[in-house]
């Protein structure tokens, strides 16, 4: 945390507001600024060594951050005799942006990895404009930030040296974290100008030079993560791990279906119960997302507090609650689909007269369970209280919403709040709700303590914001010229007081509607109370699992190979809306599949038993083709043998982590599309642990070859859409093998198993 | 009182409940986090560490029977403190881990692995390690590192 920003903005920014403006001004709340907008204030307003101060990036008390002969003109390094030190302003759930980040600082700047000290950002609103772990964002949306940081504080680097010389800058070249004078074979390394650079004024980002692509050194190899030798060693790097000193150990109870209230609980004799400190009924804010009523317990020890809760009776009012039952739900939504029609999304085209036309239509139904997400570290956060000032440690993808919402829980200011982001044992989106957070800061302004609240994995499986379940009613139509011809489309989803749960609607932008003249989308939704939630490439992780198995169908309706009917149906190259990365760009998505199929031999013959299957996805800016290589036995057993995964995400970054998290893709598209599977009776959730809900292991696990297209569109993200084509593409290869076409998720549904 | 061996270290631990997992005891008494709570029922191998050499899930183990034998961690798999055991070098060298929770567990598996087989086949990795989760998927990297790891130890002894 940066504090000589946060106690002093106030006074800093109106100073330096007046000068940039050449007049009077009013104070500038600092909470309030962009990031850009606060750069440009301060660059051109401040002195290097003013900035140096001001801005440093990085986790540090204030009495270093004021360290005289430190450089550091932006939130995103310091550069000082003791070395280079890189921040990474985003959280680390798996995804590898602490090291993908810093690198893209580091390209331009010119340091040479080696070099380079990676901290975690301090939580700044103010600093930096959007510290998320989420969307596949991380790449794309700080990518020019990052560029224009490194080499903005390159070129004044290069201007400390030139002057130091009393030669042209031009003369300067940089390479290895040093400055180097050809003509008369002098360099000087970064750190021994830092405190020249210090001095100067900080050039506007926009305008400084950037690096050509081929004239990069380190963006595209391969590059170790940050944390890996504490990984490796077992460091306290995650939220769990996290010690304070005189910690309490807590756990939280609530009414395992969501919404019910606590009427009263055995509390004195959990009191009595060896190692318990306290427990307390906590009512709640009525906010599923922050705090919901329950039970805490307090203990000297994990174990103590985990032991009471064995003991701990609590009588629910469940007037409030959910009652959700699964089994109804599969009846009401056949139900739904049989009688047609729905809210109609889009309608396009004359969609009634292509079906009569058509020489060859096909009706399918499609359905998913819901789906939890299963992180490995159960949901925790260290809290401590103190003063009317809130200090937390915690696993979470939104770090600034999660400081909203424990201001918001707790009724304090947000200047109140501090949040330390720790490595997180993943994300997949659970951890975009921050109410671990908002129940560990409630226990803490009840403890006069640091307190760590642990979930159970049972915790984390009942109260979990679940991946929506869903059905899909489709019809399609091929001409007389066997092309697809019309596409219809009943959705029926989920809402909870009115409003579709998150990851349960869809638009009449997913693939292949941008590409068809006869378009009906309609929707239905069944009412619904069990939280739901964002779960990797949500609504693309179960909707190209439809429409590109549907797609299938249509190619083997119209006789066709499913390679050519699918790369028709793109057509010609094109961007579906010019110059939006968010959207498909024809053009990218054929090179994707052409590749794909060529690299996996598509169209060679195959055993008996065996096949390639074919899908194609395009989610978070990301075209990517997979094909599976299955063998399929008699006894619905399947075997992957492969999977081939082509990319186009623009440039890579880390080679090494980009290449990972398309394998880590597929082993859990495939680990999820198999038995994974959310019931819930009576509002209560089924499965408990990893006993009831199975996890791919490594004995099942695929060869998976990964391709990447690098093409000169600007860079995108990884941690997301290379799962969406994993279960179609699966999918497709069974019916190749096996005849036998799968229409539920997971397929366990429907007898298969590995 | 019991008195707790852990890698090579002898920790008298006090007022501690004979029935505690050995994985809370770790963590909690002694500071040392590496082992990782998953599901606490011996599923997801987060919390794997050696008992004479053996894995066991510390969740399901008490610290009681523990006592009585050499507990080893990730924390000491090394020889040295400033040091890598050759499994941590393939790790790092192969950038295996994606958000890392579980492999801890998956080094201490392995590690028990290749004290019994130097040079396991694909199926010995997969035998040995089925009772591992790695939730990111990070397979196909850990059985990479197992195999570049048999081979920097057959070096190293081939020279030493």
């Amino acid at each position: 945390m940066n504090r000589h920003l946060s106690y002093h903005s106030d006074n800093f920014l109106a100073e330096h507001e007046a000068a940039a403006t050449g007049g009077a001004s009013g104070v500038v709340d600092v909470r309030k600024l962009g990031r850009r907008r606060f750069l440009q204030l301060t660059g051109v307003a401040g002195g290097g060594l003013m900035l140096g101060v001001s801005v440093a990036c990085g986790e540090r008390s204030s009495a270093t951050a004021a360290n005289v002969g430190e450089f550091a003109p932006n939130a995103y390094l310091r550069i000082s005799e003791s070395g280079i030190v890189i921040c990474a302003p985003n959280p680390e759930v798996g995804q590898g942006v602490k090291t993908a980040l810093p690198m893209i600082v580091a390209e331009e700047l010119d340091a040479a990895w080696t070099d380079v000290r990676v901290e975690q950002s301090a939580i700044d609103a103010a600093l930096y404009a959007r510290q998320v772990a989420g969307g596949s964002r991380s790449i794309p949306a700080e990518w020019d930030v990052l560029r224009q940081a490194g080499a903005a504080a390159r070129s004044m680097l290069v201007s400390a040296a030139a002057a130091r010389w009393g030669v042209a800058e031009a003369q300067c070249s940089t390479a290895d974290s040093t400055v180097h004078h050809t003509a008369s074979g002098r360099s000087l390394r970064y750190v021994e100008l830092a405190n020249d650079a210090a001095r100067l004024r900080v050039p506007d980002a926009k305008r400084v030079a950037l690096k050509s692509r081929a004239d990069y050194t380190l963006l595209g190899r391969r590059i170790s993560g940050v944390d890996n030798r504490s990984l490796v060693t077992g460091q306290p790097l995650f939220g769990i791990d996290q010690v304070q000193p005189g910690m309490r150990y807590a756990v939280y109870q609530k009414c395992p279906a969501t919404g019910g209230s606590v009427v009263s609980a055995n509390l004195d004799a959990v009191k009595k119960l060896p190692g318990v400190l306290d427990a307390f009924v906590l009512k709640g804010n009525g906010n599923v997302g922050e705090l919901m009523p329950g039970v805490a317990i307090v203990a000297r020890s994990t174990w103590a507090a985990l032991q009471a809760k064995q003991q701990l009776q609590v009588q629910w009012d469940e007037t409030g609650a959910a009652k959700d039952s699964w089994d109804a739900t599969i009846a009401q939504a056949n139900a739904a689909m049989r009688s047609g029609g729905g809210d109609v999304i889009a309608d396009r085209g004359q969609v009634d007269a292509a079906f009569a036309a058509a020489p060859v239509t096909r009706e399918a139904h499609y359905r998913y369970a819901f789906a939890s997400h299963a992180q490995l570290e159960p949901q925790n956060c260290t809290a401590w209280f103190r003063d009317g000032s809130i200090e937390l440690w915690a696993p979470t993808q939104t770090p600034q919403r999660g400081l909203a919402s424990v201001a918001a829980t707790l009724g304090i200011a947000p200047d109140k709040v501090t949040v330390h982001q720790t490595r997180a044992g993943g994300g997949f989106g659970r951890r975009l709700t921050n109410d671990s957070m908002c129940e560990a800061a409630a226990i803490a302004q009840r403890v006069d303590a640091p307190v760590k609240l642990q979930w159970t994995r049972e915790d984390d499986m009942n109260h979990d914001f679940f991946r929506a379940g869903g059905f899909h009613e489709l019809k399609g139509a091929v001409d007389a010229a066997g092309k697809l011809s019309a596409w219809q489309q009943h959705f029926v989803t989920f809402a909870r007081d009115g409003a579709l749960v998150s990851g349960g609607g869809m638009s009449d932008q997913i693939f292949p509607s941008p590409m068809l003249a006869n378009y009906r989308l309609t929707q239905t939704s069944l009412a619904w109370d069990t939280p739901c939630g964002a779960w990797r490439a949500p609504g693309s992780n179960v909707y190209s699992f439809v429409v590109q198995s549907f797609l299938h169908e249509m190619a083997v309706a119209a006789k066709r190979d499913h390679l050519e009917f699918l790369l028709e149906v793109f057509g010609e190259p094109r961007w579906f809306e010019e110059g939006n990365l968010w959207s498909v760009h024809t053009g990218r998505a054929a090179a994707v599949i052409k590749l794909a199929a060529q690299r996996a031999g598509w169209g060679q013959p195959m055993p008996q038993g065996r096949a390639l299957g074919l899908a194609f996805y395009f989610s978070h800016a990301g075209h990517i083709a997979e094909v599976a290589d299955v063998s399929v036995s008699s006894d619905k057993k399947i075997k992957v043998h492969r999977v081939t995964v082509v990319a186009d995400v623009g440039p890579i970054v880390n080679l090494s982590m980009a290449e990972n998290q398309c394998q880590g893709s597929v082993v859990d598209g495939l680990s999820t599309m198999l038995a994974q599977k959310i019931t819930i009776e009576n509002g209560r959730i089924e499965q408990q642990n990893f006993d009831q809900y199975a996890l791919l292991r490594m004995p099942h696990t695929p060869q998976v070859d990964v391709h990447f297209i690098a093409s000169d569109f600007p860079p995108t993200g990884l941690g997301e859409p290379a799962l969406p084509p994993l279960a179609p593409a699966v999918c497709n290869a069974i019916y190749s093998a096996s005849g036998h076409r799968i229409r539920t998720l997971p397929i366990a549904e429907e007898g298969f198993s590995v | 009182m019991l008195t707790l061996n852990v890698n090579g270290k002898a920790y008298a631990l006090e007022d501690v409940d004979p029935d505690t997992p050995l994985l809370w005891v770790l963590r909690d008494n002694l500071n040392l986090v590496g082992a990782k709570y998953g599901c606490g029922i011996g599923q997801c191998g987060a919390c794997t560490v050696l008992v004479d050499g053996t894995p066991v899930r510390s969740c399901s183990y008490s610290v009681a029977i523990a006592a009585e034998h050499a507990v080893t961690t990730v924390e000491g798999l090394a020889v040295a403190e400033d040091s890598l055991h050759v499994l941590q070098q393939a790790w790092i060298d192969l950038d295996v881990a994606q958000c890392g929770y579980c492999q801890a567990g998956q080094l201490m598996s392995t590690a028990a692995l290749l004290a019994k087989k130097p040079e396991p086949s694909d199926d010995d990795i997969d035998a040995a390690l089925a009772g591992n989760l790695c939730r990111c998927g990070t397979y196909l990297r850990i059985r990479a590192a197992i195999h570049a790891a048999a081979k920097a130890a057959q070096t190293q002894e081939a020279g030493a």
